[in-house]
């Protein structure tokens, strides 16, 4: 089929519901539809509970859609047992073979294969070299340190060479330092391999610097997928307006010069993105980035600034626009006179807001 | 000063040895003791109307334990005894055998069970604890006689014309000591079980290990710990039980702890009886010896195996 080329994996309309503890049910995926390129580096991201890990077992077969249909690479596969299946995971706890040695979790995998003994040796050693841990084969897991551990497990999974390999919130248990040093290594390994990498964070910075394309969850839905610099430039709904990045939201009313901000006025034309859909009685709802909101002292402003901070070299600034506030951020060398109690005047830059769904 | 009471300062698990004092009373003189006794009396002589020792040393009483006298007094090897011994150990490690059979998948079940539900089937497990060992015994001989239940069924079902003689057989003693031995190895290996990290199961199963494998490679040495305390726990009492081969064997299929009652009791020879007593706890201490180097050695070889088909 022309159309399934160059996929790895394709989801369509896949839904899953849990029964709750209370006797309720929770739709974690709710006709849930994706398409993942072949070789790409996919992210699913969204809050907890979103459904974004249900869909990452869903994939690796341990757990049963209720509905709809996976395919990789253009065989159908949500009717296959997961040890089938050739999708590896690295889980967020790591899981790895406490009474087995690094080499022999690593093997484990390859020996389910049937492969024969100096093949195994060989991948093993191969898949400790890929992730700079050749001296460690003989140690038990218990014997290293987190990195060390989610190192193992990345190992193990590629060792097996999947279609796709999903990582499920792999670096949540590291601190700040080695996270980063972590995305830069899973960003290398997946380039070197040119597997198909489907990871799963709540982490949008996370998102945004690994992902060469972002799926964003909310409440067991895909609410929008693209590039990382798209959804960010270009958010389709509130939510993902506000999860990525942050966002002020304008409840806008209809006014005589257009749609009309309550406290300020009519949104000027030239404020708005250029392909921004237009504002109406069902799509009343506006987005603009704190650093998109310029603010300037004036003691006879119309707006009171409610708080004002610096953080790093930038000020934060809350103000007060009629019933709600607009957040604003902008360099402190341009924040001259800008202090909490303090009155000021406030625009927004060109271009900057578009509406979204609420 | 002040760094002298720092350092008198009560610390947990120092300076209250005399806490101890109780216990170790006890263990003196409800343990200690009267495995001295047995010892000393094993080396003494029968007493003239068989009830007590007479205080001069002999090694008779381990002489007996191999050999047999006729009344013309010639001595030639008798293996009665050793044939006992053999018995005993041979029903002891089936059972033991038989109890791990039944407990890994009833101990796995109930560690996969919801948690409020695995509290109440443990509670169930216990539940034969409740009532004496003496009466739940006696309802095999119930259950297994000739015109019980299992035989009844079986006949009137016309699946067999002559009920099937079960009771007073080795298999029913077998039977009896799995019964009352079974919670002694569920117990153990639930408590593995309970901690056992699935998670790793699945991981296991991402990996492209089927359900055989997985229980094999993974879940069986997370458990190992459970499966060695119960095979100890169930099969030393069983090599001592008294009640399953008296009252399920009947005479046939005694076991080493009958004959020791009986040298308590109708024999009248007391000397005779702390002999063979000595040599059950030279047995089981041999027998945890082995389970000791059992142990190590498989798990060293649970450790190396995938590593020397690496090699």
């Amino acid at each position: 089929m022309a159309a399934t080329e160059g996929l790895a994996l394709s989801i369509r309309g896949v839904s899953k519901v849990f029964p709750t503890p209370e006797g309720g049910e929770v739709r974690a995926l709710d006709d849930v539809s994706l398409e993942v390129a072949d070789g790409s580096f996919m992210v699913l991201l969204g809050p907890s509970g979103c459904g974004k890990t249900t869909l990452l077992r869903c994939i690796a077969g341990l757990e049963a859609p209720d509905s709809g249909q996976i395919d990789l690479k253009g065989t159908r596969i949500d009717d296959v047992p997961v040890w089938k299946r050739r999708v590896n995971t690295v889980f967020q706890s790591y899981a790895l073979f406490p009474h087995m040695t690094v080499a022999q979790n690593i093997a484990f995998g390859l020996q389910m294969d049937k492969l024969p003994k100096d093949e195994v040796a060989r991948k093993v050693d191969q898949s400790l070299a890929l992730v700079r841990l050749s001296d460690l084969g003989g140690r038990r897991p218990h014997q290293l340190s987190g990195g060390q551990q989610q190192r193992v497990a990345l190992a193990r999974a590629l060792a097996k060479e999947p279609e796709v390999l999903l990582l499920d919130e792999p670096l949540s248990a590291l601190d700040l330092k080695l996270r980063r040093g972590m995305q830069l290594e899973l960003k290398r390994l997946q380039q070197e391999t040119h597997i198909t990498f489907i990871l799963v964070t709540h982490d949008q910075d996370e998102a945004m610097s690994m992902g060469d394309e972002v799926a964003v969850f909310n409440e067991g839905r895909i609410v929008q997928v693209g590039a990382p610099r798209d959804v960010y430039l270009r958010p389709r709904t509130s939510f993902v307006a506000d999860f990525i990045g942050e966002a002020n939201l304008l409840a806008l009313i209809p006014g005589a010069a257009g749609a009309e901000v309550a406290g300020w006025g009519a949104i000027p034309a030239d404020a708005w993105a250029s392909d921004s859909p237009a504002a109406d009685a069902s799509r009343s709802v506006a987005a603009v980035r704190p650093e998109d909101v310029v603010i300037s002292a004036d003691p006879q402003g119309r707006f009171p600034i409610v708080d004002a901070t610096f953080i790093g070299g930038d000020l934060h600034a809350v103000v007060q626009v009629g019933e709600a506030t607009i957040s604003a951020r902008q360099p402190a060398a341009s924040a001259a006179g800008l202090t909490t109690g303090g009155r000021c005047e406030l625009t927004f830059r060109p271009g900057s807001v578009r509406i979204v769904d609420a | 000063m002040a760094r002298r009471r720092t350092a008198s300062a009560p610390r947990a698990g120092q300076g209250s040895w005399w806490a101890g004092l109780p216990g170790i009373a006890y263990l003196i003189a409800l343990v200690l003791a009267p495995l001295v006794i047995i010892v000393i009396f094993s080396f003494l002589s029968r007493a003239k109307l068989g009830v007590g020792v007479k205080w001069e040393f002999t090694i008779q009483p381990y002489v007996e334990l191999f050999y047999s006298e006729s009344l013309s007094g010639e001595r030639s090897f008798d293996p009665t005894y050793l044939q006992i011994f053999f018995n005993s150990v041979l029903y002891s490690l089936i059972t033991a055998l038989v109890c791990l059979a039944l407990s890994i998948p009833i101990a796995l079940w109930i560690a996969t069970r919801p948690p409020k539900w695995r509290t109440l089937l443990v509670f169930l497990v216990t539940i034969p604890f409740w009532t004496s060992l003496l009466i739940r015994t006696y309802a095999f001989v119930i259950i297994l006689n000739d015109n019980g239940p299992i035989n009844g069924a079986l006949t009137g079902l016309g699946i067999l014309a002559e009920p099937l003689p079960m009771l007073y057989t080795p298999f029913a003693t077998i039977v009896g000591l799995v019964y009352s031995f079974l919670p002694f190895m569920i117990l153990p290996i639930y408590a593995s079980a309970e901690r056992f990290d699935f998670r790793l199961a699945e991981a296991a199963y991402d990996l492209g290990a089927t359900k055989a494998k997985v229980l094999r490679r993974i879940v069986l040495p997370a458990v190992r710990p459970g499966i060695i305390a119960g095979l100890i726990l169930v099969f030393i009492p069983a090599l001592g039980s008294y009640l399953a081969p008296e009252l399920l064997g009947g005479g046939k299929t005694s076991m080493i702890a009958n004959v020791i009652a009986a040298q308590f009791g109708a024999s009248r020879n007391w000397p005779f009886g702390a002999a063979l007593s000595v040599m059950v706890l030279v047995l089981v201490m041999v027998a945890l010896v082995i389970f000791a180097v059992v142990a190590r050695r498989s798990s060293r070889r649970g450790a190396n195996q995938s590593l020397e088909s690496l090699l």
